[in-house]
């Protein structure tokens, strides 16, 4: 427990002041404008308005300059935000078929209708420092479009290529799961999986990353492959009441992955593949692939599977995904504990003091 | 979950209506500002509009489908802007993805407008069709980016030759 503590109002500004002037940096080097870290910073946006679960280029680069590129400060920031807004619609489902593709590869089938299409991405780089980004004014190369045809939008992989149904189908399920809202309701356990989808895909992609790691690792055997990953942009509809009929409002990037997952089958399912998705916003492949593997994972207990990895155990995976309440309650411990700390070594001096008596004792005998 | 509000009322024609307008909603919504407000030039002597409901900003929740298909569940929350406006008896809405406040006011006039006999036509081929060529130009330019990417596998077949 921490106390109130008064006075050290002067020190506080001067320490936002002084903050402001390292945020600043060298003053006779240009400032960074929030348009730049936008366009130019394309990937720390995505991660900021995915986790920060709010969809605003402008307002996640501005975080970003904010914090100083601290990310979870940023997604902090961001999500502080949100909460001045009143919420308008909740949209239709996007219909990520439809999906206008940046990129679209799959590990599971060469041949794919669409073929793979790699887009702008960092697989095929090598991971040498590029020194010519270091020097000014570098233009970039001009993508060869001269072949000067476009992608037509392209069916999930999965739906397209499992005639034999050996991979299970993503429907609806028959009593239909509510998906409880956790930016207005508290976590409630068990979760169903659209709850569970909805505080993955706000979760830290560090945390998933390592759980995800771990599932490939042997902690809950799960022997995954990338199904599909896409990248594009899709359209948002929402229904306003004033109308009473869809419209488009915009476009939103997003990022999905389908994992394909080994399955033994139970009692009543025969052996096929199983699925695990994952979905961010903006171009953010890491961090849907781990989403995937941990959606997975918990879904053991719906396919019957024995809970032994930490993966798997939903109340730990759910309760200390979000990096927002993780880096409160950590950073918490810097508030004054002042009063906390003077009884426990109060009780500290006491313990000490009782264990040199039956010390004294002890010998005495 | 608003679809059976226009049940009794559906028609053909109120159909290929709606969907005009469900249309140049679209383009208003998606398209830069600039070249909504050079067409806005040309009419802002003598259009008067009455703002019904001054632009505000708010979110939206995005709701997607587990494995594409499946059952719903919320992703995350988009910034939108809204507006309402009325040209004489006609009234026009704005509804956009971001925050630009201007872009909704704007859209909710030229909804209006283009509801109203007068004006449709004129503005169909002034602003939303050109509006639209331009959206599909963008787009196309990034598909065929993208398309420059596709990988063309060949299978190794030792001893055979092509």
């Amino acid at each position: 427990m921490y106390v109130a503590v008064k006075g050290g109002e002067k020190a506080i500004e001067n320490a936002h002041k002084l903050l402001a002037e390292e945020r600043r940096g060298d003053v006779s080097i240009a400032e960074l404008d929030v348009k730049q870290i936008q366009h130019q910073l394309k990937l720390a946006v995505s991660r900021v308005m995915t986790e920060g679960s709010c969809y605003d280029e402008e307002l996640a680069a501005l975080a970003i300059k904010q914090a100083s590129g601290d990310l979870v400060e940023a997604i902090f920031l961001l999500r502080a935000y949100r909460t001045t807004l009143t919420r308008f619609f909740t949209t239709e489902p996007i219909k990520t078929e439809t999906m206008q593709l940046c990129r679209r590869i799959s590990a599971t089938y060469k041949d794919l209708p669409g073929g793979q299409v790699l887009g702008p991405t960092y697989d095929y780089t090598l991971r040498l420092l590029d020194f010519k980004l270091a020097a000014e004014g570098g233009e970039t190369a001009e993508v060869d479009v001269a072949n000067n045809h476009n992608l037509e939008s392209m069916p999930r992989v999965v739906d397209v290529l499992n005639h034999e149904g050996l991979i299970e189908p993503a429907e609806p399920s028959a009593v239909p799961e509510e998906a409880t809202d956790l930016t207005r309701e508290p976590l409630k356990l068990p979760a169903n999986r659209p709850t569970r989808l909805q505080n993955l895909a706000r979760a830290d992609e560090g945390f998933l990353l390592a759980l995800g790691y771990s599932t490939q690792r042997g902690y809950a055997n799960s022997h995954p492959f990338a199904g599909e990953i896409r990248i594009g942009w899709v359209s948002v509809s929402v229904v306003p009441q004033e109308l009473g009929f869809e419209i488009e409002i915009g476009e939103i990037e997003v990022t999905e992955c389908e994992m394909i997952n080994q399955f033994q089958g139970s009692k009543v399912v025969p052996p096929q593949f199983t699925r695990g998705y994952g979905l961010t916003f903006g171009h953010s492949e890491r961090k849907a692939m781990a989403m995937a593997l941990v959606d997975r994972a918990l879904r053991c207990d719906e396919l019957g599977e024995e809970r032994i990895a930490p993966a798997q155990d939903e109340e730990f995976v759910l309760a200390h995904s979000d990096n927002v309440e993780a880096s409160g309650f950590v950073q918490h411990l810097k508030l004054p504990h002042y009063v906390d700390f003077q009884s426990e070594l109060e009780m500290i001096r006491k313990l000490r003091d009782k264990r040199n008596l039956s010390g004294e004792e002890n010998s005495d005998g | 979950m608003m679809a059976s509000q226009n049940s009794e009322t559906e028609t053909p024609v109120t159909n290929s209506k709606i969907q005009k307008r469900q249309h140049w909603l679209s383009v208003l919504a998606k398209s830069p500002l600039e070249p909504i407000e050079k067409v806005w030039a040309e009419y802002s002597g003598f259009v008067h509009y009455e703002l019904i409901r001054p632009p505000e900003i708010g979110l939206a929740m995005v709701r997607a489908r587990t494995g594409g298909t499946g059952s719903s569940f919320n992703l995350g929350e988009i910034t939108v802007t809204r507006a309402a406006a009325n040209v004489q008896d006609t009234t026009g809405f704005g509804f956009i993805r971001g925050r630009n406040k201007r872009q909704a006011e704007l859209m909710a006039v030229f909804d209006a407008l283009l509801q109203r006999e007068g004006t449709a036509e004129e503005l169909m081929r002034k602003l939303i069709h050109p509006l639209d060529r331009a959206l599909k130009t963008a787009a196309d330019e990034r598909s065929a980016k993208a398309a420059a990417t596709k990988v063309e596998f060949f299978t190794m077949v030792r001893g055979e030759a092509d």
